[in-house]
């Protein structure tokens, strides 16, 4: 019945173009690496990165304002005329788009760039380093080998850390705008291919390093392989790739369930080994204590964005209509992960491990309000802040924090090395008062404690949920976030309280550069701003709109 | 019968409300930013501030005594929090009569002890800090009071329990101080999660946490949502002013400086509990097992915290195990309903001074004996110490309820109420103070009586003017605390829920229960006398004592119960979770995390076996997940 002809996708490039200037930077530093002399090369990439994002931004904001007046597509017009700015692209046909950009893909790319230059930001520091990066001289060399000592007494760097952070960068872009099985898994793969070799470029501890990044290469290998199989059993269940076909079948088919429940399952299983959800955690502590420092704070935040959005849209456009069924599984594994990351994280003896149970915790978090479904499909008045925008704003607020903990772990050092063992941080903040107290603000937040965006990032998380009808699980996470509470309060003692033992390396904090000082200021005072006046991000994000789900389905 | 008011519009001196928080709030901050260069004037800047917010709000006071009590409710909006469609959460500010109350008391008693603090500290290096934190809790603590609705509530609710976590961590030098510190904030945190889910309920069903907003919705409300946020309501309460079961907190607090647990451990943050239950009165209006749930914990705690007052030999923790019991008091009086509204808050007042009264006093000891607090090493020091021991004495005849004196009257209220609403409680409210008035005279006969057990090298002396003239100045509140209150205010509090007394005059009334109560003080002092004044104590605690004050020594042993039943399951439970979860690692490293000084060829090989094991688990996930999706369709 389908004409054997390939139409030509329609696409609206100026929409595209914050996700097009990413890409674009990526590939241009690629040839910067090619041409220019070394000296000039790391400068270069930094600047071409952060012009780069800015761009996208710039860009992204463009958009913003002139997709709400420019009208959608009639095709695309939603059934509730309480969206608003929302924009559609399609390829093939009207019926079936590949990639959506809509308001909330629109928010997550601002997140997405604005924490992704932070953390480029935090990879050009230098000066704290006495002049070298936080990546290894050369990654090819054995570690420990003669040539490898060579190349950092030459005073080699690498820079291709900045167009393999673009390149992931983008892959995560159009990993939140895929509305299309196939475009999904692409992206998956776009983004995690660039992140496994970050992993392994850390400049000390190399073999650590190179492990953690084979680590994550093979789980993640295994990890797609499942989403695959999950994204063929779904395309037999719904005879195409298209989210909205999926919920087209879902409405109409009659059978095939054991398709679909076992295509929803592995689909599932792919997105939340990304976010480091239980029990597809296991990774996470490796590879974020064993990449280097920056490459861990872009990847701990800006993954978790990236593989969030995507549950958001495969969960609430393409599934919505299996809510009852997926709802309590996401909560059962909300629960296990908020309660197996607060937990293990109480015996960890890394700060950078602690950290990243902290992170693992905080994926169940943002689960919560996930599962709590409160969008207009649902039944939520327009206006009001449902779960889209909860997991938005508290993304937000765990990246400011997150990044913000991350630069002052790369700041304490003894000789001239990263310590990340808790017990030599004792008495760390009452020797450096400045550094101390913001670590605590960070530390705060992340506990979700007033006077710092993680308070107001938890409790519309779980109002959001409560909402939703899940008052069981919103109350359970209060708890959960309660033992969370110990974690951070353990690092603040270990900070202001103990006296370190005399056989201990003390760890000092060295005096960061510029670069470490931005990245600390903007962290800083949006992790406070937003606590007390959240209403104007909050605004710009409901304004937003939710999911757009075109006519058809 | 529950009137609520309808707040109005702020004008005149209620415009300038923000400044009682802003001014505190900016010198804590001054303080904290400029660091070392306000080391030498840091502490009076620190001392004006508590004071320029108390003149502020007399005047506040002075204009609300002047309007019609129909009208006794100001409202002044700051801005909008966060809005979203139908609800909204404004930060404003509520003055009404129950919150001027409680700013007066903060800032008034709030001002006295940062005056004693700038003698008490006057030898610590880091005063500054000490005093920076001061103003930051006097800040908190006026948010949580001066908030119109329940979120605004909370901000300040944990702002002052981060405040009291930094006080009595202050000389993290001493590890038992950092320890009390954490126990302090953790258990807090248990308290907190109740309010949360008060104010979750609150905004799914009222869509606003407003108080105006909750008053006029809560007839609406079922009576399992109902019950529900009473009890949550009543946890956070117990966390926040160390009732049964989160009682255990507070005695460790006693870590912190003296001037600390007279200000945050025994006259205002303590309380916020009762404030939180009195607030919420339309709520617990339509759940009476809520209600009875306060009484309950209220009375329980009384007779507890009295009894651990009867066997600790450290002073503090002696006021401390007091302060506990007298929240009870308040808290038995709050879950009588709006007949006892009026008594508790009373009680809180004067509570609020006698008590202030008697921990700088004993810090005034502990400052004249060299920072001892073991009563044992005590005696004979009214000799020693004049002022000290005559201001002391009037906290302790307000606590034991000797005639006129301030205790008297709000003791006796509750006493009374609680007969009328269930006469089992109200017996043992009745004992209670024959308990407390046993207890109050060990300590006075301990302290100051008897024979002179001072330590070698000790001298005591008085205290200097800076830390005496406070203490003048709250003995006078102890004393005529309750009889200025008595007549005045259950008509004064009557707009925001409370019955008014018929007691209408400072002349009490005569009736059977007064007289009884009066003998079982009576009694009480007879008892502690008995055994405590007529032969000398010894100067070393003795070992063969009964059962029941070994239970009291500890602390009915509520560190056990937690130790045993929460921590260690919790310790075990994350050691066995995290050893699973890092199945491979070196048994030697004891599951703690990766091997750093291993070999390469050693980690190599270990990290072979975690990705395995990894898969493994992976694998396991997804079987899960399919049997969790078989089971969602077989049911």
């Amino acid at each position: 019945m389908m004409p054997m002809e390939f139409t030509a996708p329609t696409l609206d490039y100026l929409l595209l173009l914050p996700f097009l200037i990413v890409l674009g930077a990526a590939c241009l530093g690629i040839l910067l690496e090619a041409f220019l002399p070394r000296r000039v090369r790391f400068v270069a990439q930094a600047g071409l990165s952060i012009l780069g994002l800015l761009a996208g931004l710039v860009a992204l904001i463009w958009r913003w304002g002139s997709a709400g007046r420019g009208g959608a597509d009639p095709t695309a017009g939603s059934a509730s005329g309480a969206v608003s700015g929302d924009a559609y692209w399609s390829a093939q046909d009207g019926a079936s788009a590949t990639l959506m950009i809509d308001g909330p893909v629109q928010v997550l790319w601002a997140i997405l760039f604005g924490c992704a230059l932070i953390a480029v930001v935090f990879y050009a520091e230098r000066h704290s380093h006495g002049g070298a990066t936080a990546f290894t001289p050369m990654a090819a060399a054995i570690p420990g080998s003669n040539r490898e000592a060579q190349a950092a007494q030459a005073g080699l760097i690498h820079s291709e850390v900045f167009p393999l952070t673009l390149f992931s960068l983008s892959g995560m872009a159009l990993l939140v705008a895929a509305n299309d099985l196939l475009v999904m898994f692409v992206a998956v793969e776009i983004l995690s291919l660039p992140l496994y070799v970050m992993s392994g470029l850390a400049r000390h501890r190399r073999l650590a390093s190179q492990e953690a990044a084979l680590k994550y290469f093979l789980l993640g290998a295994a990890a797609s392989a499942i989403l695959l199989f999950g994204v063929a059993l779904l395309f037999g269940y719904a005879g195409g790739f298209g989210y909205e076909k999926l919920a087209f079948a879902l409405s109409f088919r009659t059978g095939g369930e054991s398709l679909l429940l076992a295509g929803m399952g592995l689909v599932a299983v792919g997105l939340l080994f990304k976010i480091g959800a239980v029990p597809f955690q296991s990774w996470v502590p490796d590879v974020y204590q064993g990449a280097p420092t920056p490459v861990t704070a872009f990847m701990s935040v800006c993954t978790k964005v990236a593989a969030v959005g995507a549950l958001l849209r495969l969960f609430y456009v393409g599934l919505g209509g299996l809510r009852w069924t997926w709802q309590p599984i996401l909560a059962g594994i909300a629960i296990l992960t908020i309660v197996v990351g607060a937990i293990v994280a109480i015996n960890q003896s890394d700060v950078k491990r602690v950290l990243a149970y902290s992170s693992i915790a905080h994926a169940g978090f943002v689960l919560v309000p996930l599962v709590g479904a409160l969008t207009i499909q649902s039944g939520l008045p327009a206006g009001q802040i449902g779960s889209v925008v909860a997991v938005e704003f508290y993304l937000v607020a765990y990246g400011l924090a997150t990044i913000g903990c991350f630069t002052i772990i790369s700041l304490v050092r003894a000789q001239g090395r990263e310590v990340t063992k808790l017990s030599a941080w004792a008495g760390l903040g009452r020797r450096n008062p400045v550094i101390g107290v913001t670590m605590v603000i960070f530390l705060l937040s992340l506990a979700g404690i007033p006077l710092t965006a993680g308070f107001i990032g938890k409790f519309l998380a779980f109002a959001a949920a409560w909402r939703g009808g899940y008052q069981w699980l919103a109350l359970v996470a209060i708890l959960g976030s309660v033992i969370a509470v110990y974690i951070y309060v353990r690092v603040i003692q270990v900070m202001f309280f103990q006296t370190p033992a005399d056989d201990e390396d003390r760890a000092e904090v060295v005096q960061p550069g510029m670069p470490a000082l931005i990245v600390l200021a903007l962290c800083l005072i949006g992790t406070l701003g937003l606590f007390f006046v959240p209403g104007p991000l909050l605004d710009v994000f409901q304004a937003a709109g939710s999911f757009l789900i075109p006519s058809g389905s | 019968m529950l009137e609520t008011l309808t707040p109005i519009a702020a004008t005149g001196i209620f415009q300038y409300a923000w400044l009682i928080i802003a001014i505190p709030a900016v010198v804590a901050a001054l303080l904290l930013i400029l660091g070392r260069v306000t080391n030498g004037f840091g502490h009076w800047i620190a001392t004006l501030a508590p004071i320029a917010s108390f003149v502020i709000a007399l005047v506040a006071f002075v204009q609300l005594l002047g309007l019609p009590s129909q009208s006794r409710a100001v409202v002044d909006p700051l801005y909008t929090w966060f809005a979203s469609g139908t609800w909204q959460i404004d930060v404003a500010l509520l003055i009404d009569p129950l919150s001027i109350l409680f700013v007066l008391l903060i800032t008034g008693v709030g001002s006295i002890i940062h005056i004693y603090s700038i003698g008490y500290m006057a030898d610590d290096p880091n005063r500054r800090r000490f005093f920076a934190y001061l103003n930051l809790f006097i800040a908190a603590m006026l948010i949580l009071v001066l908030a119109d609705n329940y979120l605004v509530l909370f901000v300040g609710w944990e702002g002052v329990g981060l405040a009291s976590y930094l006080l009595i961590s202050f000389w993290a030098e001493r590890p038992s101080a950092a320890a009390a510190g954490k126990k302090a904030f953790v258990m807090n945190r248990v308290g907190d999660l109740g309010l949360l889910a008060a104010v979750f309920t609150m905004l799914a069903m009222f869509g606003s946490s407003s108080f105006a907003a909750v008053d006029a919705g809560a007839s609406q409300l079922s009576l399992g949502w109902a019950t529900f946020v009473g009890f949550m309501l009543l946890l956070a309460a117990c966390g926040k002013s160390a009732q049964v079961p989160l009682q255990a907190w507070l005695l460790d607090a006693m870590e912190g400086p003296t001037p600390v647990s007279a200000l945050i451990h025994a006259a205002t943050m303590v309380t916020a509990g009762v404030y939180l239950v009195v607030r919420s009165g339309a709520i617990f209006e339509h759940t009476p097992a809520a209600q009875l749930g306060v009484a309950i914990v209220g009375t329980v705690t009384l007779l507890v915290g009295a009894w651990i007052g009867c066997s600790k030999d450290d002073i503090k923790k002696v006021l401390a195990g007091s302060t506990m019991s007298q929240i009870g008091y308040m808290m038995l009086a709050a879950g009588i309903g709006p007949a006892g509204y009026a008594f508790a808050i009373f009680h809180l007042l004067t509570h609020g001074f006698f008590k202030a009264n008697m921990f700088l006093g004993a810090g005034s000891v502990m400052h004249g004996t060299g920072d001892d607090v073991n009563m044992r090493h005590f005696g004979a020091l009214r000799k020693a110490m004049p002022i000290t021991f005559v201001t002391f004495g009037i906290g302790y005849l307000a606590i034991i309820g000797f005639p006129f004196f301030s205790g008297f009257y709000s003791k006796d209220h509750i006493i009374e109420a609680a007969f009328h609403a269930q006469p089992a409680l109200g017996v043992l409210a009745l004992i209670g103070a024959g308990v407390t008035a046993f207890y109050m005279t060990r300590l006075m006969l301990m302290t100051f009586f008897g024979d002179a057990r001072w330590v070698k090298g000790v001298h005591p002396h008085e205290s200097p003017a800076v830390m005496w003239v406070p203490l003048v100045l709250l003995a006078i509140g102890s004393f005529i605390g309750g009889m200025v209150l008595n007549g005045w205010i259950g008509a004064w509090l009557a707009p925001i829920g409370a019955e008014a007394g018929e007691h209408a005059s400072w002349l009490p009334e005569i009736t059977w229960l007064g007289v009884v109560t009066l003998l079982v003080v009576a009694a009480g002092v007879a008892l502690g006398w008995f055994v405590f004044g007529r032969r000398p104590v010894p100067a070393v605690a003795p070992d063969k004592v009964s059962i029941i004050t070994t239970i009291g020594r500890h602390d009915l042993y509520g560190d056990q119960i937690i130790d045993h039943g929460v921590v260690q399951p919790g310790l075990a439970l994350g050691r066995g979770v995290a050893l699973a979860d890092e199945l491979g690692v070196d048994p030697a490293t004891d599951g703690l995390g990766w091997v750093v000084q291993a070999t390469g060829n050693q980690v190599r090989r270990l990290q072979n076996g975690y990705v395995r094991t990894y898969g493994v688990t992976m694998a396991i996930g997804v079987v899960l997940i399919g049997l969790a999706l078989v089971v969602s369709r077989l049911v």
